[in-house]
């Protein structure tokens, strides 16, 4: 009994063995991957804990005396905890309707054209301003807001009216970093939900001719049903995200002027600028902090909604 | 059938306008290099300029060594992140993909679980300056954030799933071929599109990449393009370091020339490889 149990073992071994000689190589493929994420995702966790203490860079982080809720404290002391907090949202929920309506709207109207090469001409147009990176927006946006130069401008004072200092003053800037958000980021929005109507096919639409559908009530009874789970997902995801926000967006537009901050910094921008323009560590950890943990629960909770409506769309 | 008509009208126009919306930008930045400088400081940009002018460009070609080493820097960090990326990307998806694996849905909750959560910037940047000290070297370009990320190992994973058969290769793996063999000889040549396609979206993101060299780089000597334009945009009186020669800098011009070199290569590469880059969206979107 006991032998044959040995032997039953050995030989449960030697398979084991067998099988890790079979899956070894595959381990070694993916070591430098997991290794990359160790060290650029998960390493810098231990990080957080900067939040709680004085941070000193002679000392390092774990030599650096703690410093209990201090660092927070200050944070939310100032009025900056509230501006960016509500900033970062509201930048965030505007895109978030915008996207879903405008990239709906531009995915029907391209799904519209038949022809070939005019589909693939508007495409690669409309989505060409999402490969310039933010330093060139920015130049972009620049040459039509600039005081002296801007195309605006001159076009202002061509017909005799008062030049406007976009850099100076901050009411403009929730109109502008909106437009400049849709102009960069319409094109991807639209082809995510043109592939996914192109993926339906004709044949519901032939039936609806059929029966003598106007193209508006094919948008309404087609179109847009099919597209819904897409649009829930995608708006959901987005949600899930709505308290990061885009760095570059919100620093290279308005040119990190001090003058446009109350309309113009979100956690990302502050967090920057208190660690690298400032050197304070206690408020930028602290800020980024918040960020990491109101993130995870937003996206946990959205996560949640989305398992809910489509198991299989949802993040684990 | 005259309402169908109406609503492809409606939708041409639409199309166009924004079109037109979406190029004006570009085309007001390549009228701006042009125009004469005096002519752009008296009445500003215009989408036709009033006096042509060489001269922000004559005076880019006199900086050559500056801009010339920004393309160079760029390019270098570009061909290595993608090659380097592409690599280890396609092998950490290849492992995922395969079913059996011991772990597997451990290692792909390792990969989701970045997408969580996250040190944020200020632990990233203390580590990586303090632990691992790439301040001032190519490696701050290359390294922190862009080597690879879960949203390129979800969609290479779904490509290997979902477009290699699976018999062929347990065929090569019965002919006694290695794991790497299979890897390189079979999955490989079969994963051309991916390849193509994860290449060129990592290509554009280490091309557009100036957040690295913004955060790790004290050192301008080390500037990519992107890192030159930022810059510029933060102080004008960038340009002028490093000698004059001898001519004053048509400031307001320059800029716009500036930046033309910067998106250059990208408006050049792109209308060829957009098929890739729409396929790279629309796979990366939905997620399996």
């Amino acid at each position: 009994m006991k032998a044959a149990q040995t032997s039953a073992n050995a030989m449960q071994k030697k398979a084991g063995r067998a099988n890790m000689k079979k899956w070894l190589p595959l381990f070694i493929m993916g070591l430098p991957g997991f290794l990359y994420l160790f060290i650029n995702n998960y390493m810098p966790l231990y990080g957080l804990v900067i939040a709680f203490k004085k941070y000193n860079y002679k000392l390092g982080i774990s030599g650096s005396p703690w410093a209990g809720l201090s660092n927070f404290e200050y944070l939310f002391k100032t009025k900056d905890a509230w501006i960016i907090t509500r900033n970062t949202l509201a930048y965030n929920l505007v895109f978030i309707a915008l996207d879903a309506v405008l990239c709906v709207a531009l995915a029907i109207f391209l799904n519209e054209v038949r022809k070939k090469t005019t589909k693939k001409f508007y495409q690669t147009v409309i989505l060409l301003p999402y490969l310039m990176s933010l330093v060139v927006v920015s130049y972009l946006a620049y040459a039509f807001l600039g005081d002296r130069t801007g195309l605006i401008n001159s076009v202002l004072n061509a017909v005799g009216l008062e030049s406007v200092q976009f850099y100076s003053n901050k009411s403009y800037w929730p109109f502008i970093l909106t437009f400049v958000r849709m102009w960069r980021g319409i094109g991807y929005g639209t082809i995510i939900y043109l592939s996914t109507l192109v993926g339906f096919g004709d044949t519901w639409y032939e039936a609806a001719e059929l029966d003598g559908a106007t193209k508006w009530q094919q948008i309404k009874f087609i179109t847009l049903p099919l597209l819904k789970p897409t649009i829930i997902m995608l708006t959901t995801l987005s949600m899930g995200n709505i308290f990061r926000s885009d760095f570059g967006l919100f620093y290279q537009v308005p040119r990190n002027q001090g003058l446009l901050y109350a309309a113009t910094d979100t956690i990302d921008t502050y967090v920057f600028r208190a660690l690298l323009q400032n050197g304070n560590i206690g408020l930028s950890s602290a800020a980024a902090f918040y960020q990491s943990i109101v993130c995870l629960i937003t996206i946990l909770v959205f996560n949640g909604i989305i398992r809910r409506v489509s198991k299989e769309n949802a993040l684990f | 059938m005259r309402g169908h008509k109406k609503f492809l009208a409606l939708s041409h126009a639409v199309l166009i306008l924004v079109s037109i919306l979406a190029i004006l930008p570009f085309w007001l930045l390549i009228m701006a290099s042009f125009t004469e400088e005096s002519c752009a400081v008296k009445h500003g940009y215009s989408l036709l300029p009033k006096e042509w002018s060489l001269a922000a460009y004559q005076y880019l070609a006199d900086k050559w060594q500056l801009f010339g080493k920004g393309y160079l820097i760029t390019i270098v960090v570009t061909v290595a992140g993608v090659c380097v990326c592409v690599l280890i990307t396609l092998m950490f998806s290849y492992m995922l993909s395969r079913p059996g694996l011991p772990g597997r849905k451990l290692l792909t909750f390792y990969v989701i679980f970045t997408m969580l959560f996250n040190g944020g910037l200020v632990s990233t940047y203390i580590m990586y300056s303090q632990t691992f000290h790439i301040k001032n070297t190519l490696f701050a370009l290359i390294i922190p954030n862009l080597l690879t990320n879960a949203f390129y190992i979800t969609m290479v994973r779904n490509y290997f799933t979902g477009s290699i058969p699976q018999e062929l290769l347990e065929a090569a793996r019965i002919d006694g071929c290695s794991e790497f063999g299979i890897f390189f000889k079979v999955a490989l040549p079969l994963s051309k599109p991916i390849i193509a396609t994860l290449g060129l979206l990592v290509g554009v993101n280490y091309w557009n990449d100036w957040q690295n060299g913004m955060y790790y780089l004290d050192d301008s000597s080390l500037y990519g393009i992107q890192n030159i334009l930022n810059a510029i945009n933060e102080n004008s009186k960038y340009l002028m370091q490093g000698g004059g020669s001898g001519t004053v800098m048509p400031t307001e011009t320059v800029r716009m020339a500036a930046a033309i070199l910067g998106i250059l290569p990208i408006l050049i590469v792109y209308p060829f490889f957009q098929d890739y880059f729409v396929k790279g969206i629309t796979m990366g979107a939905v997620k399996g």
